[in-house]
């Protein structure tokens, strides 16, 4: 049961990087003519300041004198750079830009819109405190994180820093993280993917320790209607995108609990009435009782709103809503999963290193409502 | 049965919907038995998203516009209101009072603003707060330090239930402080489930707000008033 080099996913996950081309803004320019762009690979589950060590010297004669307060900055929006940057790039391009052009600026913080950074530990700060509310989320509590060895804190941070996806595995299987409720995930693989060692490669899903998953979920509103993700209105303001910080839970035991039943937990105003995703949700029933071993599921793989966790179960479904908004586009890594995939899956494969899964989502929302 | 916890069993967290109950209880009792000139406390909706469905009406409780006084100075733990009509930093102003216009080094005021939020993943309150200049202008956290009572340092650096930390504010999508709730259900747990609750074999969470505040409040230097302890 060697599972220490990581899923098939997983390696993808982790290989994943967005070229970028980064530009220092005018306002810092003090040579003529103006430095050449940066062009460097950004790994997905990086974070934007980890790369200044690598553009710095790009820039570094042409800059003004000063201290170094180093931000991004995408078409005008300064970028979180909390957030990871396979994130930020699903997120802020709909249809995915390659190179994807920042802008960099090394003076000028804008400590009103961006939480301080100083560089590196800053970001490893950050990455330690949502791994420790992962934990928390988890477990009841971070104690495997706050009593992590210093070595191992360290080896952990050097594993993201280095993108080194075996020695990540071999430091954060000390925190026993492991996710519940993926007990499918073997027969899916075994079943779909066909791969003899996928079973082997899920096996980390056995335990079922908990039903609480740490999901951040990033919605972005969007007013017009739009056909192609190419016309997809730019985002301009973070204000545009609704932060959602919520732990979707796992209920159903003896049967399949998909990424659509995750979303419905998020977004319960969209699955008021059989709407929008109406044609997955009947292709899903339809197909997948066939493709997987039926015992395996107590029920239909396609729950009913009543068996979505605890919070949204003290909604009452108003079908004004659902019938107006749709959702237009949901991320994960890069890809657009089929909602029916096992959530336990969608976790275990696509969460990024701090233990949470990023999702991101456009919604579109016909009319613009003044809040 | 449903105003309490089981004090056997239970792990120094709330749900949600208690949060709010608890919240409201405490906003109720501090605009009760504050004498000292502090503002209240105000549940504030979160702002809505245009595809949530009405009822489902989040909130947090703020306290805005805060002076805290010089702590390092005279007045170790006190705090007054300057409300939003305070002269601007330059501190020219006739109107000022004299003797906070000499504790604020004379040149600045600093105004606070404490969020309480709830936590989904602690499933326990957070403290958010801001400083600025009365110009609006944010103070980095080196200034808040300073403002901060002078056993506040000493009290995060032995403790090792809570530091200061720079975060996103969940509802503002602004940088905020907060302190760090990780140790807050443990230390929660031991300070409620007390000989007589377990007695009772129940934690009102009605007063979970009160006792975690008597805690919280000391680090930033906000003082409970003392009959809210007895209530």
């Amino acid at each position: 049961m060697d599972n220490s080099k990581g899923t098939e996913a997983q390696k993808y996950v982790w290989e994943g990087a967005i070229p970028l081309q980064i530009h220092l803004h005018e306002s810092e320019v003090t040579t003529l003519p103006p430095p050449p762009p940066a062009l460097v690979l950004a790994p997905r589950i990086g974070y934007l300041p980890l790369l200044v060590p690598q553009i710095k010297p790009f820039f570094n004669s042409a800059l003004p004198p000063g201290v170094d307060t180093v931000w991004f900055e995408y078409k005008g929006l300064p970028l979180k750079w909390y957030i990871p940057t396979g994130v930020l790039f699903d997120l802020l391009c709909a249809e995915p830009e390659r190179p994807w052009n920042l802008t960099v600026h090394f003076r000028g913080y804008p400590a009103n819109v961006l939480t301080p950074c100083e560089g590196e530990d800053s970001v490893k700060w950050s990455f330690i405190n949502s791994l420790k509310e992962a934990a928390y989320v988890i477990n009841g509590n971070c104690k495997n994180v706050m009593n992590m060895s210093q070595s191992d804190q360290v080896e952990l941070w050097r594993s993201v820093l280095n993108v080194n996806l075996e020695a990540y595995l071999w430091v954060s299987s000390k925190l026993k993280l492991g996710i519940a409720g993926d007990e499918f995930s073997v027969k899916w693989n075994s079943c779909v993917l066909k791969s003899q060692q996928s079973a082997v490669e899920t096996d980390n899903t056995g335990s079922v320790k908990t039903g609480r998953i740490p999901v951040r979920l990033y919605v972005y509103n969007v007013n017009e209607d739009f056909d192609d993700l190419e016309d997809a209105p730019q985002i301009d303001s973070w204000d545009k995108i609704s932060y959602i910080n919520r732990p979707v839970e796992i209920h159903g035991e003896g049967k399949c609990f998909t990424l659509l039943d995750a979303v419905k937990s998020l977004l319960p105003e969209f699955f008021a009435e059989p709407s929008l995703t109406n044609e997955e949700i009947s292709e899903v029933a339809g197909g997948d009782e066939q493709r997987l071993p039926s015992e395996e599921y107590g029920s239909s793989p396609r729950t009913t709103t009543a068996d979505v966790g605890e919070t949204s179960c003290e909604h009452v479904w108003s079908s004004d809503v659902s019938d107006t908004t749709e959702i237009k586009l949901l991320r994960i890594q890069g890809i657009e999963p089929k909602l029916e995939i096992p959530f336990g899956w969608v976790v275990n494969n696509l969460m990024n290193p701090e233990h949470f899964l990023h999702i991101c989502v456009y919604v579109r929302i016909p009319e613009p409502i003044t809040i | 049965m449903e105003e309490g916890f089981d004090s056997l069993n239970w792990d120094g967290t709330l749900s949600s919907s208690e949060f709010r109950i608890a919240a409201l209880a405490f906003a109720e009792k501090w605009n009760r038995f504050n004498s000292t000139s502090l503002p209240q406390w105000s549940w504030s909706l979160c702002p809505k998203h245009p595809w949530t469905a009405a009822h489902e009406a989040e909130g947090y409780l703020s306290l805005e516009n805060v002076f805290l006084r010089e702590f390092s100075e005279e007045n170790d733990d006190e705090v007054s209101d300057v409300g939003k009509e305070q002269p601007s930093c330059s501190g020219q102003d006739d109107a000022i009072d004299g003797a906070i216009l000499v504790q604020s080094r004379g040149d600045e005021i600093h105004l606070y603003d404490f969020h309480i939020v709830y936590s989904l993943s602690y499933r326990v309150p957070v403290l958010y707060f801001r400083g600025y200049c009365s110009d609006g202008q944010p103070l980095a956290l080196d200034y808040i330090e300073k403002d901060l009572p002078s056993n506040s340092a000493k009290l995060l650096m032995e403790s090792k239930w809570t530091f200061i930390t720079q975060e996103e504010h969940p509802f503002l999508n602004r940088p905020w402080c907060t302190l760090h709730p990780c140790g807050t259900s443990e230390w929660m747990k031991l300070l409620l489930s007390t000989d007589a609750s377990r007695a009772q074999h129940r934690v009102e969470f009605e007063n979970y707000l009160v006792s975690w505040f008597s805690v919280i409040g000391q680090v930033v230097g906000l003082r409970i008033p003392f009959e809210m302890l007895n209530t």
